[in-house]
């Protein structure tokens, strides 16, 4: 019986060996184990045996069972194994083959640098305002200090529907609406459209955009208009980027000031650089001390309030970021500018 | 506002090194624009003396000299016809550069070794307009007399005699600062800037006995528009050309010289920044002079030898019969200085800046006086520049001034007083200054300080302080914008947030990103021509928009009433310049008036509408179902539910396009654009245009949500084949379904529509299949055939809808 037993473990060896798929492997898995097997055959001959014999037998019986069924499991596994790589490698595709494009819409730049812009100030407190863009004269001007004669109330800069209604010519006007219907602390930034009498051309558009920002508290100090623009400005360009305060003229701000920043094209390190003119600097904002008249006006009490504003383009800033040359190319929607975005 | 450093350095000692200039001047508030250096490029050329002139052996054209250039005598081979022996000339020696990057060395000339080269005037990159007495093609020779006044020898640069080594420095005036309009203006900011003396220039002069009241008569008879007039006269007056010291200057300004009267009008005008003007006495008309104003429909010839209409907002000059200058604008061709004048009448005077900037645009001339008086100038000038111009007279020897002035000037501008608070300054500021570093800016900038009552008396020129702030700005900028402390506020926190309307805003513009729409900016302008593009009909409400009175053009002449123009424009470029498959959207306003004609006199008159629209346009691979189904996306992502009826818009093609409804509210449309209309807009596709309303959808949005259990309880699925008469609509069969299977409709899906064969003509298949789901219980079939009984009964009753056999 131990020779049978070796003989039938043998055949397996080799049975099982030379399958090269799962139906012979299976095939001799029933030869050899199924219910007509030559192991089941063995192992109904058992009852023959002698009782010091049986469990000798048993045991060898059922090693030899164990190791078939172990080798039938490798060599299925083995099997399934090369069945699996066949149709990996028959799956073979060419990965720099075009990919199939679903459509991705692209923000028109000038909204992508806006958004970085509002976070940015929302990151420091501020909330987002809005107005209307056909203004009277007491937003657009009177509420801003600037006095009956001046020259920006001529037809020359502002688009008139009559005397008195206009296309406000910056956001200031939201400025105003917001101190008069709420309470200091106030700190918001108002972007939007604003219009001015300018033809066409390449650094020029008659509708543009602004955004302005405006803070009101107590003790608030130009120390503070420093720290918050610094913080924005190395937000917006990085770290590296120098702020320098110059001052200036604005009606409705005093102290004022105009802000530049190192060029962010050069560095101003190219004497011959198209963007700052080899000056090293780019202007990109203009900000002050809101002008006491102001904020009276606005029904804020100069005494015990004051404040900062600031206001830049956002055509200029967005221009500066991706360096386009051309103000038209915002307006025209050529979906070749715009996919670049 | 240009500016010689030398001609400033004469009041004021500015630092040698430029940059360090600059930099100071820009950042005290004098904002240095450019600095350009004349002569910068002409290098080596100096005074030599031709010793001797021989012929060229080989050159008939050329001749071999001996030129002294003080340390040696250098032999120069010329072409030139018009130097002699004796002549003093600018020599470029071995090494020098000359304009236009020439450079000169030494070589042989027809084989006469040539060590140097005399040069002509526009050799050093000037003209003969600026040098008249430079002879036409010739070397420039110098005037022995005046070289040796200066006190020059031999050997010596020449480009100091041609005003070579002067920087012109180009600044950046504010609105604000009139007074720095001028020479000793910004002298007086160098000054307060570096610290340092203001030397004044010399107004004191002689004159000679006379009796003007006797020789002329001034009246102002408009005091509204003229605030102080002065006149002073000259008499015996040489007119001639100026001396060349007094020349360049004015050129350095970049004016030029006429003759010696009217260069010192210019010369203390650009000096000072009070404008002036000098009339021929003996031809002002009764030897009077009436400021007034212009009569409708006057004419007068200025100096520039044009007519000029007139009207009554204008101011003149007038003599006895007529107007002999406009005010503060440009003087007339009949009064102007001749060679002829004898005798002459200074006028200095303060006008009415606002009305002198109507007149000079009205009448579209500007002069460096408009200009000036434009700014609103200090009465109180207006004597020192006329004293100043005597002195002038005299230092120039061009006449005898009479004695005596008329100087009408009913109301004297008075110098404010203003109280300074330390502590209020330094609160703006963010500062911690002393009174004491304080009050040294103050007499820095010629402030009259007093310590005792805390008081500063302004100067009248600087109209521009009127209060703290302002004081607080004089101390920042003196002692330094970039010297104050960066702090960073924290005293009141606020939390920053966007508004629901601004995150439903974003909220769609992210959806339209991911459906392929890329963002497009429109203007907010258009023609009255749209409408016709649009085939708007006479009533059509998009007619009614607002209209600009002094609009730049047609094009930009009236505010948008609907979003159609701008896309359909951008979707027209892109078409024409061969962009396939194009998808834009745009989010903006449209402005809708309350009431035409705008009328706003009234201050509580209603303002007009400003309305959020988003607009999205196609034309490519997208039909009406994928734009609705954008609308759909965007209904999801906004929480809303969206319906569509039919309707009637005259741009749409009639039978592609639908209203979309929103609570119970018509919120917007959308369709295929009309083919007329986008043949108007030559777009050769079919165009697609979806638009929303965003304030009326946003108007009851609910950006709040809340979870829902996943549903537990299988779903069940029935197909319905319909029957049905061609003309009842989709949405009317989706309508029955929602409204007959109460809340267990989960989903009604269209899978096929068929008209045609084996179909009856006039009817269509419709199958659908409905998914029915409890949120409580599994469905059971006799819920199930409940729901469809209802449903198939209402379908059949309303519309006669069957089953399919």
């Amino acid at each position: 019986m131990r020779e049978q037993l070796e003989a039938i473990r043998q055949k397996a060896l080799t049975g099982i060996k030379e399958a090269t798929d799962l139906k012979i492997l299976d095939n001799i898995r029933v030869e050899l184990l199924g219910k007509k097997g030559e192991l089941t055959a063995i192992l109904k001959g058992m009852k023959d045996l002698s009782n010091e014999e049986r469990p000798i037998i048993g045991q060898l019986v059922n090693e030899v069972r164990q190791s078939m069924e172990e080798m039938l499991e490798n060599k299925k596994k083995e099997l399934a194994d090369k069945a699996l790589n066949l149709q990996l490698a028959a799956e073979k595709i060419d990965v720099t083959l075009p990919a199939r494009m679903p459509e991705l819409g692209h923000r028109h730049p000038m909204k992508t640098v806006l958004e970085d812009i509002k976070n940015i100030f929302i990151g420091m407190g501020y909330s987002i305002a809005e107005g209307p863009e056909i203004e009277n004269s007491y937003y657009n001007f009177d509420a801003l200090n600037i006095p009956e004669e001046h020259p920006a109330k001529d037809e020359q800069d502002t688009l008139y529907f009559n005397p008195d209604l206009m296309l406000r010519t910056a956001t200031s006007p939201v400025q105003v609406r917001v101190m008069e219907k709420n309470t200091p602390p106030i700190r918001i930034i108002a972007p939007g459209r604003v219009y001015r009498s300018d033809e066409v051309d390449a650094t020029h558009s008659p509708i543009f955009h602004q955004i302005e920002g405006l803070v009101i508290d107590k003790n608030v100090t130009m120390g503070d208009l420093k720290g918050a623009l610094e913080v924005f400005v190395k937000n917006l360009y990085g770290d590296d980027v120098q702020v320098k305060f110059r001052p200036h003229f604005f009606p409705f701000t005093e102290p004022s000031a105009e802000v530049d920043v190192s060029c962010v094209i050069c560095g101003g390190h190219d004497h011959e650089c198209k963007v700052c003119k080899g000056t090293g600097w780019i202007e990109i904002l203009g900000c002050g001390m809101v002008h006491p008249n102001v904020l009276k006006m606005s029904g804020i009490d100069p005494k015990e309030y004051s404040g900062f504003a600031f206001g830049m383009g956002l055509e200029r800033i967005t221009m500066l970021r991706y360096g386009i040359n051309d103000i038209r190319l915002f307006y025209e929607n050529d979906k070749r500018f715009l996919e670049q975005f | 506002m240009n500016i010689s450093m030398k001609w400033l350095s004469e009041y004021v000692l500015a630092p040698q090194d430029m940059d360090v200039f600059c930099d100071a001047m820009t950042m005290s508030g004098t904002k240095v624009e450019r600095a350009e250096t004349s002569g910068k490029d002409i290098e080596l050329v100096v005074l030599g003396e031709i010793l001797s002139i021989e012929a060229h052996p080989d050159a008939e054209r050329l001749v071999v000299t001996q030129v002294n250039v003080g340390s040696e005598t250098i032999q120069v081979v010329t072409g030139a016809k018009n130097v002699s022996v004796g002549d003093y000339i600018p020599v470029a020696l071995h090494g020098a550069s000359l304009a236009g990057d020439l450079k000169i060395k030494k070589g042989k000339l027809r084989g006469v070794e040539s060590n140097g080269m005399m040069c002509s005037v526009e050799e050093l990159g000037l003209s003969r307009e600026d040098f008249p007495e430079a002879p036409e093609n010739g070397i420039y020779l110098f005037d022995k007399e005046e070289l040796k006044t200066k006190g020059y020898s031999l050997g010596d640069d020449v480009k100091p005699l041609f005003g070579l080594d002067d920087t012109v420095v180009e600044y950046e005036i504010t609105s604000n600062r009139a007074d720095c309009f001028s020479v000793l203006g910004v002298a007086r900011e160098v000054a307060a800037t570096f610290d340092r003396e203001l030397k004044m220039p010399n107004i004191g002069f002689k004159e000679v006995s006379g009796n003007i009241q006797e020789m002329v008569k001034i009246s102002v008879e408009a005091d509204d528009l003229c605030y102080r007039y002065l006149g002073k006269i000259v008499k015996n007056v040489k007119v001639e050309p100026s001396p060349k010291w007094f020349q360049e200057k004015i050129r350095s300004a970049g004016l030029r010289p006429i003759n010696n009267i009217v260069d010192i009008t210019n010369f203390v005008m650009l000096e000072t920044g009070q404008p002036m003007h000098a009339f021929d006495l003996e031809k002002v008309g009764g030897a009077e002079i009436i400021v007034r104003r212009a009569k409708a429909g006057e004419v007068m010839k200025t100096l520039d030898e044009t007519e000029r209409v007139l009207d009554e907002s204008m101011l003149v000059i007038a003599d006895k019969n007529r107007a002999t200058g406009i005010a503060g604008v440009m003087g007339g061709e009949d009064s102007k200085i001749t060679a002829e004048t004898t005798t002459i009448l200074f006028e200095a005077a303060n006008f009415n800046g606002t009305n002198i900037r109507h007149t000079s645009k009205k009448l579209g001339l500007r002069s460096d006086s408009s200009s000036r008086f434009e700014k609103h100038l200090d009465p109180n000038l207006v004597e020192f520049a006329m004293h100043r111009a005597c002195a002038l007279i005299d230092e120039l020897n061009a006449g005898q001034i009479v004695e005596g002035q008329i100087d009408i000037y009913p109301n004297p501008r008075t110098e404010r007083k203003l109280s300074y608070d330390v502590a209020a300054i330094n609160q703006i500021l963010g500062t911690e200054l002393s009174e004491q570093e304080m009050t040294d800016i103050f007499r820095r900038l010629t402030f009259q300080v007093d310590m005792e009552s805390k008081t500063v008396i302004i100067p009248t020129y600087r109209a521009d302080i009127e209060g703290m702030a302002d004081l607080a700005e004089e101390v920042a900028r003196i002692y330094g914008y970039n010297e104050i402390p960066t702090t960073i506020s924290s005293k009141n926190p606020t939390v920053g947030h966007k508004t629901i309307s601004q995150k439903a805003e974003d909220m769609v513009i992210s959806t339209l990103l991911a459906l392929g729409a890329n963002e497009a900016v429109e203007y907010s302008f258009e023609s009255p021509k749209v409408f016709e593009k649009l085939r708007l009909p006479q009533d059509h409400p998009y007619r009614r928009a607002m209209v600009i009175l002094n609009p730049l053009g047609e094009d930009f002449s009236m505010m948008r009433t609907s979003m159609l123009n701008g896309i359909l424009t951008s979707l027209s470029t892109n078409y024409n310049r061969r962009n396939s498959d194009v998808t834009l959207f745009e989010i903006g306003r449209v402005y809708l008036p309350t009431a035409l004609p705008v009328d706003n006199s009234d201050k509580n008159a209603e303002m007009p509408t400003e309305k959020n629209c988003l607009v999205v346009g196609h034309y490519g691979k997208k039909d009406f179902f994928d734009m609705k189904g954008m609308a759909e996306t965007l209904a999801i992502a906004l929480g809303e539910t969206f319906s569509y009826q039919p309707s009637a818009h005259s741009f749409f093609h009639p039978n592609r396009q639908a209203d979309i409804i929103c609570a119970d509210k018509r919120v917007g449309y959308l369709g295929e654009i009309h083919p007329l209309v986008a043949d108007n807009y030559e777009i050769g596709a079919k165009p697609y245009v979806l638009m929303l309303d965003l304030d009326a959808v946003v108007d009851h949005i609910n950006l709040s949500k809340k979870y829902e259990p996943i549903p537990k309880y299988p779903a069940v699925s029935r197909d319905l084949a319909l029957l049905v008469k061609e003309d009842v609509l989709a949405g009317e069969i989706e309508g029955v379904f929602a409204e007959e299977s109460g809340k267990l409709l989960e989903k009604a899906e269209l899978f096929d529509l068929y008209q045609g064969e084996q179909i009856e003509k006039g009817y269509k298949s419709m199958a659908y299949a409905l998914k029915l789901r409890a949120k409580d219980h599994t469905l059971t079939e006799n819920e199930i055939n409940q729901v469809l009984d209802r449903i198939l009964r209402k379908l059949d009753t309303t519309f006669g809808i069957r089953l399919r056999d």
